[in-house]
């Protein structure tokens, strides 16, 4: 790369992907069709908004047709120190969405000396999952799902996407993916307003419990090998993975309510 | 016709050198140093915004001192170099060491090629993983300094070394290396208010990211 590597009147700015774009060249884009091959699907994520900030959480199973692809699977990420996205949908491109989401927001941060805007970085996914459009006509839908904690606002807030790149903000929880219908079910029965953390990650560990439940492709917890979903929380002092041993425990509680209550619904 | 001025290769990069030195004289120094919890970078700036150090990668920082869109120009360039590599193969593939030379050759390239050479000497700074720490000082010619313990960027740049080097100590704390780098910046005579300082650290114990500013409350109780 030669210096100055761009005309100042020809700059590409703090924008990553088209300095990518400049250095290495157009990426190709695949045109197989979809029907071709049976497409690694990640499923349900979720997001809620709770006193300190943003509950994230993800089961961790990928699917490709009716055969479980991974076991292991992590869907949701910190974007940067103070956000996190998840993604749902075709797992390869989706985790090749947040890689390059999380590049760009470190790129631009070190480039222009502070981090983008909670609102700024909600925006630029969703030009991502647009310029993301083609590949979602051919099956290959992403749809990711954004939070994170608003330095300027002091409050956490989640951006909901479509396949086309709509972007809508959600006031109080969201989950999407092949199990989001069921699990948005259990969080809109027991959201509250400003509720504590852990009655927070209570109501994502339930909502997950119930769309594995219902859903096929999302995985439950795995007592036998030891897996569980993803659980992270976002807030002014940044994103944090809940511990593994945090989540095992809820999930046993769960259950072991469940298994007392004697009937299962 | 007319002829051009024949000018002896020798004159002319003394010309350009001592043009390059001249302003980078003119500015304020920096320093860093190894302590114990990694690479302390001090500076002189008065300005709050205009920042001389910055963050280049997970375990590299960058420093410059002379004219400041030059090397700011660089950090950028650095950056952006880093941060492609990183994407292409690995981010333990990004390192100290190939980012100087590519420095040195850029610069080179400027000082012997354009018409004026840049005013600037910039700090590659590496906190190790396992491995050592690396200070890479990088001159406006493109002369590459590998530095052991410490380095001082500037004009003045002797004296400040000298009061550095009477005071370093292998595995000093962090307050005991800001202290000792602010008197050697600052020299007998003066004393230089925290608001003046621009302090950074790469934490070595860091998981990724390991570039951390020190503002200006945590400046003053280290100095305390």
């Amino acid at each position: 790369m030669p210096l100055p590597p761009f005309p100042t009147t020809d700059d590409p700015g703090p924008n990553f992907g088209e300095l990518l774009r400049r250095v290495l060249g157009e990426r190709a884009v695949p045109t197989a069709n979809a029907r071709d091959f049976v497409d690694t699907h990640a499923t349900t994520i979720s997001a809620v908004r709770y006193a300190d900030g943003v509950i994230m959480a993800g089961d961790r199973r990928a699917t490709a047709g009716s055969t479980i692809a991974q076991r292991t699977v992590e869907k949701v990420h910190p974007a940067d120190r103070h956000s996190g996205v998840a993604i749902a949908g075709s797992a390869g491109f989706g985790l090749d969405m947040i890689k390059m989401f999380q590049l760009q927001l470190e790129h631009y941060e070190k480039l222009e000396g502070s981090p983008l805007s909670l609102e700024g970085k909600a925006n630029y996914l969703a030009t991502m999952v647009r310029e993301h459009l083609g590949l979602a006509f051919q099956g290959f839908v992403v749809v990711p799902l954004f939070a994170g904690y608003d330095l300027k606002r002091q409050r956490g807030r989640i951006f909901t996407y479509d396949p086309t790149g709509g972007r809508y903000e959600e006031a109080e929880f969201h989950a999407d993916g092949s199990g989001g219908r069921d699990a948005r079910t259990v969080l809109k029965l027991g959201y509250t307003e400003g509720m504590a953390r852990e009655a927070a990650i209570e109501l994502a560990v339930q909502a997950l419990y119930e769309a594995a439940d219902e859903d096929s492709a999302t995985g439950g917890p795995d007592v036998v090998r030891g897996i569980y979903p993803t659980v992270a929380t976002i807030t002014n002092a940044g994103f944090e993975r809940v511990g593994e041993a945090e989540v095992a425990e809820r999930f046993g509680a769960l259950i072991t309510r469940k298994t007392e209550e004697g009937h299962v619904r | 016709m007319s002829m051009p001025f024949y000018v002896a290769p020798e004159q002319l990069m003394k010309d350009k050198a001592d043009f390059a030195r001249k302003g980078i004289a003119r500015g304020r120094s920096l320093l860093a140093t190894v302590c114990d919890v990694g690479i302390l970078i001090c500076a002189e700036n008065s300005s709050a915004t205009l920042h001389k150090i910055g963050e280049i990668y997970d375990r590299i920082a960058f420093a410059g001192v002379g004219k400041y869109n030059e090397f700011d120009q660089l950090r950028q360039a650095g950056v952006r170099n880093a941060d492609v590599k990183g994407f292409q193969f690995s981010r333990e593939d990004v390192n100290a060491q190939s980012l100087a030379s590519w420095y040195g050759q850029v610069i080179n390239q400027i000082f012997t090629h354009d018409m004026k050479p840049l005013e600037v000497e910039i700090l590659i700074a590496e906190v190790g993983s396992g491995g050592p720490d690396a200070l890479y000082h990088i001159l406006y010619d493109g002369t590459i300094l590998d530095e052991a313990q410490s380095t001082v960027l500037g004009g003045d740049s002797e004296a400040i070394a000298a009061r550095m080097d009477e005071s370093f100590t292998e595995g000093w704390d962090v307050a005991g290396a800001l202290k000792a780098a602010v008197a050697a910046l600052s020299g007998p005579e003066r004393s230089i208010p925290a608001a003046d300082l621009e302090v950074a650290l790469l934490e070595r114990d860091s998981e990724r990211r390991s570039f951390r500013r020190l503002g200006d409350d945590e400046v003053t109780s280290l100095l305390a």
